[in-house]
């Protein structure tokens, strides 16, 4: 059987079933952004962004665009009945003050401590840049991280230690692969669902971290295969 | 008579010196002085720190200061944005220094300035490289990291309406920065796009009270001047 390996859509889908009714949530730019499109129809989440925005809405029709309300991507969002603006100190004041219930970041690496690697990789002709990535790291109350299992060239990302330079310490509770689901535990990654078409074996061979099994380990299957 | 508002672009930037440290509202495309930049780049003022979330992209507003070799060092926290040709290119060839400050820590560093203290203890970034060289201290069992005050000489920021006084109020996710840096700055520059008569905006709407504003200039609606 071959790995039945989640694409982004898929990995968005996941995480956004982890999204409680009634939290503020945080998405970071790239992938993250999509769990939007995914959380229940019967769930009230409201999304904040770290340019002053709570009750971020959906991206406006074409024509009806507001150049000043975009996202932290810098795409065009919507504002929603009874969303707000405010001015960048309290915009992180709510990141980094504990008052986001979920952020939703994308990593280069991940530690079996938790800890995270966003924000600069090791090649220097690359200008760094952080953004609000530290703020939400240490700020938010839960940190979901979404991102593929390996690089582009196959090497593991979750790993013992981040050889990266880290955005935070010891932050990360859950991440969300094409290949599983894994949480952060004091006692190293513990992963939670597989994929159909990988053994627990496999999986280890592509991660840089001992793993432990969940006992009632289940599959992690794309949206309508289920 | 208090009377902050004046008759030209060239009149709001008149006076920068050769490096001073100008603070630039804006995240993205949004909330940027775009025409502001323009005057100051006319006016001529060169070896500035710029003090500004992202690094400008495309060939105008801040791209256009880097392109034109005015500034010395910059300081943000995402110069990576697409399109950021004149910072990346100033990079590579060192022709820039780049102080990297998480966006929260670039808040409320200025905020400190605005509001007369000292600096404050962050955890954002206390186990970073960006904490290299810092005080480093544990409060509350959480490693934080002290930074200073961040005070500019000029802020440049865009808002939406403008009394004589300077009272200001802002368009959606505009405001972004304005308020605070216009706290921060010994002389805060804002264009608005419209001036109204005293007693006009709603005092319980206005969210940068004049005290906090030196000069206001007005952008006619599709351009500058």
């Amino acid at each position: 059987m071959t790995v039945q390996r989640l694409s982004r859509t898929d990995m968005a889908r996941r995480a956004a079933q982890d999204i409680p009714d009634g939290s503020y949530v945080n998405l970071g730019i790239g992938l993250p952004t999509l769990v939007a499109n995914f959380v229940p129809e019967d769930r009230e989440v409201i999304y904040h962004s770290e340019n002053g925005i709570l009750g971020v809405g959906p991206a406006p029709a074409p024509g009806e665009e507001d150049p000043e309300l975009i996202n932290a991507g810098k795409e065009p969002v919507t504002l929603l009945p009874g969303g707000a603006y405010f001015h960048h100190t309290d915009s992180f004041m709510i990141m980094r003050g504990g008052h986001l219930d979920i952020s939703v970041l994308g990593a280069f690496q991940v530690g079996a401590n938790g800890d995270l690697a966003n924000w600069a990789t090791d090649d220097e002709h690359y200008p760094p840049a952080v953004g609000g990535a530290m703020d939400l790291a240490v700020g938010a109350r839960r940190i979901l991280v979404l991102t593929t299992h390996t690089t582009a060239r196959g090497e593991p990302k979750l790993l013992e230690r981040c050889t990266y330079p880290l955005t935070a310490a010891g932050v990360v509770d859950r991440v969300y692969t094409d290949l599983a689901v894994l949480d952060v535990t004091p006692a190293g990654l513990l992963v939670r669902e597989l994929v159909d078409g990988l053994t627990g074996d496999g999986l280890q061979e592509l991660t840089g971290a001992p793993l432990r099994f969940a006992d009632d380990l289940r599959v992690l299957a794309p949206a309508g295969s289920a | 008579m208090l009377d902050k508002r004046v008759p030209s672009l060239a009149s709001a930037v008149a006076g920068v010196r050769d490096g001073a440290t100008v603070l630039i509202g804006g995240f993205g495309n949004s909330g940027v002085p775009v025409e502001l930049t323009h005057a100051l780049l006319e006016q001529g003022a060169r070896d500035l720190t710029v003090v500004t979330n992202n690094a400008g992209s495309g060939d105008t507003d801040v791209a256009a200061l880097l392109r034109e070799r005015r500034v010395r060092k910059i300081v943000c926290s995402y110069p990576r944005s697409k399109g950021s040709i004149w910072f990346e290119e100033l990079y590579r060839a060192r022709d820039i220094e780049l102080e990297l400050v998480p966006q929260g820590t670039l808040s409320e560093r200025m905020r400190c300035a605005g509001a007369g203290l000292g600096g404050f203890f962050t955890p954002a970034g206390a186990d970073s490289l960006l904490a290299a060289g810092k005080e480093v201290r544990v409060i509350g069992g959480r490693r934080h990291v002290f930074e200073e005050p961040l005070r500019g000489d000029v802020a440049l920021i865009k808002a939406d309406r403008a009394d004589r006084w300077g009272n200001l109020t802002y368009h959606s996710a505009a405001r972004n920065f304005g308020p605070t840096m216009a706290a921060a700055a010994a002389l805060t520059v804002v264009q608005v796009r419209q001036f109204v008569e005293l007693g006009e905006l709603d005092p319980e709407v206005v969210v940068t009270p004049g005290v906090f504003v030196d000069r206001v200039v007005r952008i006619e609606p599709g351009g500058a001047r």
